[in-house]
């Protein structure tokens, strides 16, 4: 085992707090080294994680961005602007409306509890 | 009285776009952390199971020609199939990481029943394009279950079988039961649709 110069002999806890069966030796090395490594990368993590949270947070928007668009785009996809000669099922399947019901099913019913797991999962900093 | 096929096409295309969401959603967080809530781990299997169970009365009553029935037919099994394993995945029943395999198989079924049901050339119309493109597309995604059940943690293969249902649904929504594409319609497919 390589003792490295300089680094204090004495235990350091581990993550959490808790005490590591490391010797004093690797304990000493862990807290000067290794330390500012795991912070970074642990960073690196929740960064990782918020843009994650981010993307599924907007995939909903986006999709009823998307059918708002398309009913700009092509008004006449929407049977209420267009009712001439227009059955029961043309009211009930309009696509631009179709889509942006089913952003608004994921962004209100889906997506919430997800980024709400993510939170819990990651720790209190998300 | 049934309602137009592009009614139809518009209708399925919708449950293809939540599926593919929910999907894109699970392959970003990962399985560990979608599946914390249960419910939620059944929500696409169960998806894909309701919409095998929705095409039989596609089967039943759209029924043009024989291809047709049998296309519908050969949908709502394999679709309903792959839901139940999914669904018998996430309960536990099966454990297997190949039974990833049915998807592959799904939409090897799919794709060939949408080339094989079409049987009019490409630029027929906007219909004949469009079955053939998700035919082509259901068939190069066959791949993505395929690398699932090779390499179960990498994101590509997860990310690619969500945006396949995506594209999907936007080529669904593209359809028309008479339309031209890449302004040609063949004078034998009849006028277009207003507009």
């Amino acid at each position: 085992m390589k003792i490295v110069p300089g680094c204090a002999r004495v235990p350091t806890p581990g993550k959490l707090g808790v005490p590591t069966d490391q010797g004093p030796e690797e304990a000493a090395v862990s807290s000067e080294f290794v330390g500012p490594l795991e912070r970074g990368a642990e960073r690196q993590r929740t960064s990782r994680r918020s843009v994650r949270m981010l993307v599924v947070e907007s995939l909903g928007p986006l999709t009823v961005l998307g059918g708002a668009v398309w009913a700009v785009a092509q008004p006449y996809r929407i049977v209420f602007l267009e009712r001439a000669g227009k059955g029961f099922y043309d009211y009930l399947v309009q696509p631009p409306l179709l889509v942006i019901a089913v952003g608004l099913v994921f962004a209100l019913g889906i997506a919430p509890g997800i980024v709400e797991d993510m939170r819990s999962d990651g720790g209190p900093e998300g | 009285m049934a309602p137009r096929a592009e009614l139809v096409h518009w209708a399925f295309a919708a449950g293809f776009l939540l599926l593919g969401l929910i999907l894109l959603a699970e392959a970003i967080v990962g399985s560990d952390v979608f599946g914390k809530r249960r419910w939620r781990a059944y929500l696409w299997p169960s998806l894909a199971f309701a919409l095998g169970v929705l095409l039989w009365p596609v089967a039943v009553f759209f029924t043009s020609s024989t291809l047709h029935m049998l296309a519908h037919a050969s949908w709502a099994e394999v679709a309903m199939l792959a839901g139940a394993i999914q669904l018998a995945l996430v309960r536990g029943k099966l454990t297997s990481r190949w039974w990833a395999l049915s998807l592959s198989f799904t939409l090897v079924v799919s794709g060939l029943a949408f080339l094989l049901h079409e049987q009019n050339p490409w630029l027929f119309s906007r219909a004949a394009f469009l079955h053939h493109a998700i035919g082509w597309t259901l068939l190069v995604a066959a791949l993505f279950p395929l690398g699932q059940a090779l390499r179960p943690r990498q994101l590509v293969w997860r990310a690619g079988f969500a945006m396949t249902w995506v594209v999907l649904a936007m080529l669904l929504f593209c359809d028309r039961d008479v339309a031209p594409i890449f302004g040609h319609l063949s004078d034998l497919a009849g006028g277009p649709a207003s507009p």
